[in-house]
């Protein structure tokens, strides 16, 4: 599995090629069609993190030791910067979630989308993934420690 | 006179900058409108050459800026036809004129079991401050519904207004849809049905002649910033009899008389109602802006208003795909729309991108977003500087965003 920078540096690479924000927006237009589809069972308003532009949901899972997200937004550009998340992060350890700082989404230019004045509910995405990923630590990790 | 807007686009400082290295075109007036030079000047000046505190020195400065301070508000006394300067009191803005209202008139008038009557069209800040007024006097808060063109519906805004009713509370023009409301019309219903009126005129300001005389309200509202002046100063304008049986606002000093450790007595109209060191560059930057405004003709500016809007509606219900909301027949310079199939977000992400800042998401007035069933909407607004050039602009870049979204 490749870590989370490693998986980061392969999205500053797709992007890289755009030099104009046209294609950026497009790629990441079509990023956002492409998310794999949240089951609709975890659509659910417990799961919904409401922006007041945009609304995010969020489900995360723990197997094996990994925490696997799924996610869905109303906006598509919001779509596209979640698939992004999604990848870098779905299928890493709590701790290796809990640690990063994203940094790819600076590198790429869509910074901007990642304010809090935006209001699109990606910055309590954000905080809603380490959540999962600090809540999984200490319900299966610390346990085990013991 | 002669309405030449290339003449006008020079004294907005602001209109020249880029974004993303294309040219800015602004059209979120209606959050707030940009200032010209004589705004930016005034205040300026007074913090150059005048500034002190006002009321209360006997020095030269102060009496400088306590004469200054006054004539603003003057002026503003003239520019909407109230019979004296003392009927203005100077706020921070709508929001702080409305909440004065809900908490002195609340306390003052309203008992449990009253009724306070607003319409689904209002911005949030003409709802929270009467739901919280209400909480706190065990009244009833009461909605008039609009119809699907964006208008209220007078039979159920009839129906609503009750003996029970005290105060109806309504904007002169809706921040979402444009709507003008039959304001003097309404205010005669209220009347009758023996209640007191405030109305909302943040978004009327600028765009219609207000005349509080005639249109024979108990409050009028507005923001200096959305009338070319700064940020951080408004107005309240109210009635002299119920103005003097209102109880004070907030407590401070300079809305005092009297003072000791047993008792205060308050000071007269304006000044009770205006505890603390005031805004005084801000209330100077709005006389300068209402200056402005008379240089430039109120009148012919309407009309360009009214033509830009006419221009524009066209311009933008010839797109495939485009919903319009408010379609009312009276209407100010704001075009609220979406795109069938596509969230307003990512329109307003793409607009931006192409240099057209438009506001997006449901406008403070979320009520609007369910009666339209959507998530929220985008939202031209028009001043007097922008052009014909710049709506097409507008058009050219939702139809670039439509073609990527779909």
């Amino acid at each position: 599995m490749e870590t989370i920078s490693e998986k980061e540096n392969k999205i500053v690479d797709e992007f890289e090629i755009y030099d104009d924000w046209l294609d950026k927006y497009n790629y990441l237009i079509e990023m956002g069609k492409d998310l794999p589809q949240i089951d609709e069972k975890h659509k659910v308003k417990q799961n919904l993190i409401s922006g007041c532009q945009s609304s995010v949901w969020l489900y995360g899972e723990y197997r094996d030791g990994r925490v696997y997200f799924s996610a869905d937004s109303d906006a598509v550009i919001t779509k596209g910067i979640v698939n992004l998340l999604i990848r870098v992060l779905s299928g890493q350890t709590p701790q290796a979630i809990i640690d990063t700082d994203l940094v790819f989404i600076d590198k790429i230019g869509l910074k901007e989308h990642l304010s809090p004045t935006r209001s699109n509910g990606l910055v309590s995405m954000i905080k809603q993934m380490k959540l999962y990923a600090l809540a999984f630590k200490t319900k299966y990790e610390l346990k085990s420690e013991k | 006179m002669n309405f030449d807007v290339e003449k006008i686009r020079k004294d907005f400082p602001l209109l020249q900058r880029t974004v993303y290295n294309k040219p800015l075109i602004y059209l979120d007036n209606a959050a707030t409108n940009q200032k010209p030079r004589q705004v930016l000047q005034r205040m300026a000046d007074y913090y150059e050459n005048e500034n002190s505190n006002i009321h209360r020195g006997t020095h030269k400065l102060s009496i400088q800026a306590t004469t200054a301070y006054e004539q603003a508000r003057q002026t503003v006394a003239q520019f909407i036809h109230a019979p004296a300067a003392e009927q203005i009191i100077f706020t921070k803005g709508t929001t702080e004129s409305i909440n004065l209202v809900a908490a002195t008139f609340g306390e003052r008038f309203v008992q449990n079991g009253d009724e306070i009557l607003i319409t689904h069209m209002e911005h949030h800040s003409n709802i929270v401050p009467w739901q919280l007024m209400c909480g706190r006097r065990g009244a009833t808060l009461r909605v008039a519904d609009i119809a699907e063109d964006g208008t209220l519906d007078m039979d159920d805004f009839k129906r609503k207004l009750t003996p029970k009713t005290k105060l109806v509370a309504f904007a002169h023009v809706s921040n979402t849809l444009g709507t003008i409301n039959p304001a003097q019309q309404l205010v005669k219903l209220a009347h009758d049905a023996g209640a007191r009126v405030l109305i909302d005129g943040a978004q009327a300001v600028a765009h219609l002649p207000v005349d509080v005389q005639a249109l024979d309200c108990d409050f009028y509202c507005f923001s200096a910033h959305k009338i070319y002046g700064p940020m951080g100063n408004g107005v309240l304008y109210g009635k002299k009899e119920i103005l003097e049986e209102l109880p004070p606002y907030q407590g401070g000093g300079e809305m005092i008389s009297e003072v000791t450790f047993d008792k205060t007595t308050f000071n007269e109209l304006p000044f009770r109602f205006e505890a603390g060191t005031p805004n005084v560059a801000g209330a100077l930057g709005l006389e300068a802006a209402l200056h402005y405004i008379q240089s430039v003709g109120a009148r012919a500016m309407h009309q360009y208003e009214n033509d830009l809007l006419l221009y524009a509606t066209e311009k933008l219900s010839a797109i495939s795909g485009l919903i319009i909301y408010g379609n009312s027949p009276e209407k100010t310079g704001v075009v609220t729309f979406n795109l069938a199939g596509i969230h307003s977000y990512d329109v307003g992400t793409l607009l931006d991108k192409f240099g057209v800042a438009v506001r997006t998401g449901h406008m403070c007035t979320q009520p609007l977003t369910v009666f339209y069933g959507v998530p929220g909407f985008i939202r031209a607004s028009f001043s007097m500087y922008n052009t014909r050039q710049e709506v097409d602009a507008l058009a050219d870049a939702i139809l670039r965003s439509r073609e990527m979204l779909l």
